[in-house]
């Protein structure tokens, strides 16, 4: 592995000054589990990996408030977010999403900050926040920043963030009292694997007739755009609309032509749209059957 | 850069002077000198090199010795009991969840984790607490046999 020097910040300011300090240089370290990695395989050659994980207020802590909503602190570990019993009931979306991230040992390392920022188009823990409407605080030198995390992505591997800026939290508003999510990832394994194609909706649907009515709709997708998206033609077919199985088959062809899959080892970009429709039209359904359950 | 951490590994404490780039799995197998942990792919994805970090189950390749001050690590020598093997390792015996053994260190302590807090454990959650560990001799039945087992052997 490529020699680089490790430094250990105690506190968020401390770590902006080592960004100021070493510039593109360096590279912020939480969990690890990817960019560890990516230094081996030499697609980072930092000459400084800063360590967020001693500084307190970075650290796993989830805060919520029926006003606010939920806070999560950037190194907030996916096994936090996968075993917590608040973000279990407030928002089980996250809490499934953390539960497929790699294994337990990846999981017990990995930061919800990290997968963020790793910004693979695959990256399972966005798909969840994008519909549930999130947000990042950005600490910079001159202060902070929220933008929603539909901003934060521009390419693969690639976020707005400039190299001397931390992402310190990320903020969910209270969700509508009678949605429900759900989350969909399609790999060749149960573990340890990719989304070859992954799938998040947050639907709030009223059950007084024959189909439910859709009164709002976030569909969000996973490796199939360079970035993960919200497929925006998609919800606009399905809002307002009764979810009878002809409308939900429009909806999941709109959601191809949000899509845009490439060919790659994973599959080619016709079987990536194939698998879109499949796992839309699954997770509308699994939802509405989830909702006369109860 | 050299970096000075004191750890406790399988309860006994070390002092020791790693480089910045050095992984946890780097220093136990040669500063500690505990071979038992296993370097496969050194990426995280064969689960060989797992130890417990704090009570829990961790990739050691993945996690850098300097970042170690004040941990408690737990590898697979640090579960005999004086001369008698783990109630874990004793059930992988009986079971014949051991073939080449260069998996076992990692799927016991994996195991181990699981056990921690499931004593008795359903198939779900053996395959589960397993799921980031490869096996390329058993085909894994025998190894999740003996992890719902191992109860049987003694307290984990």
């Amino acid at each position: 592995m490529g020699c680089f020097e490790y430094l250990e910040p105690s506190s968020i300011s401390e770590a902006l000054q080592l960004l100021e300090i070493y510039g593109t240089k360096a590279k912020l370290l939480s969990g690890g589990t990817d960019l560890l990695v990516q230094i081996r395989h030499n697609d980072f050659r930092p000459h400084y990996l800063i360590d967020l994980k001693r500084i307190d207020e970075m650290r796993g802590r989830i805060i919520d408030s029926p006003l606010e909503g939920m806070k999560l602190s950037s190194l907030t570990a996916i096994f936090e977010i996968e075993t917590s019993t608040e973000i279990g009931i407030k928002f089980p979306i996250l809490a499934e999403a953390a539960g497929t991230i790699g294994s337990p040992q990846i999981r017990n390392r990995a930061t919800l900050g990290g997968n963020l920022c790793r910004a693979a188009p695959s990256g399972d823990m966005i798909p969840p926040l994008l519909v549930l409407d999130a947000q990042v605080v950005i600490q910079g030198w001159s202060g902070e920043r929220c933008i929603p995390l539909s901003d934060f992505f521009i390419g693969p591997g690639k976020t707005i963030l400039r190299h001397n800026e931390i992402l310190r939290e990320i903020v969910i508003p209270p969700p509508p009292s009678n949605g429900a999510g759900i989350f969909l990832k399609y790999g060749l394994r149960q573990t340890m694997d990719l989304a070859i194609a992954g799938c998040a909706i947050f639907l709030v649907l009223d059950y007084g007739n024959k189909f439910p009515f859709c009164q709002d709709a976030r569909i969000a997708l996973a490796s199939v755009g360079p970035t993960p998206l919200r497929a925006a033609s998609a919800e606009k077919a399905l809002i307002g609309k009764k979810m009878s199985p002809a409308v939900i088959s429009e909806v999941a062809q709109w959601a191809i032509q949000d899509s845009c899959p490439i060919s790659d080892i994973y599959g080619s970009a016709w079987y990536k749209r194939k698998l879109v429709a499949v796992l839309v039209q699954q997770a509308l359904g699994q939802l509405i059957k989830k909702g006369y359950e109860k | 850069m050299k970096h000075r951490i004191t750890l406790t590994v399988n309860g006994e404490l070390q002092d020791i002077m790693v480089e910045s780039h050095q992984s946890l799995l780097d220093i136990l197998r040669n500063e500690v000198g505990l071979t038992g942990t296993k370097k496969g792919c050194n990426s995280g994805d064969c689960g060989a090199c797992t130890v417990l970090l704090n009570g829990k189950a961790v990739n050691s390749c993945l996690v850098l010795a300097a970042e170690l001050g004040g941990s408690e690590i737990l590898t697979i020598e640090g579960l005999l009991r004086g001369r008698d093997l783990h109630p874990i390792q004793k059930a992988f015996i009986a079971h014949g969840a051991i073939q080449c053994g260069f998996c076992s260190p990692g799927m016991i302590m994996a195991a181990k984790a699981l056990l921690d807090l499931f004593p008795i454990p359903t198939e779900e959650q053996a395959k589960r607490a397993i799921s980031g560990n490869l096996c390329r001799c058993t085909g894994y039945t025998k190894i999740i046999e003996a992890i719902m087992d191992a109860h049987k052997f003694g307290k984990s």
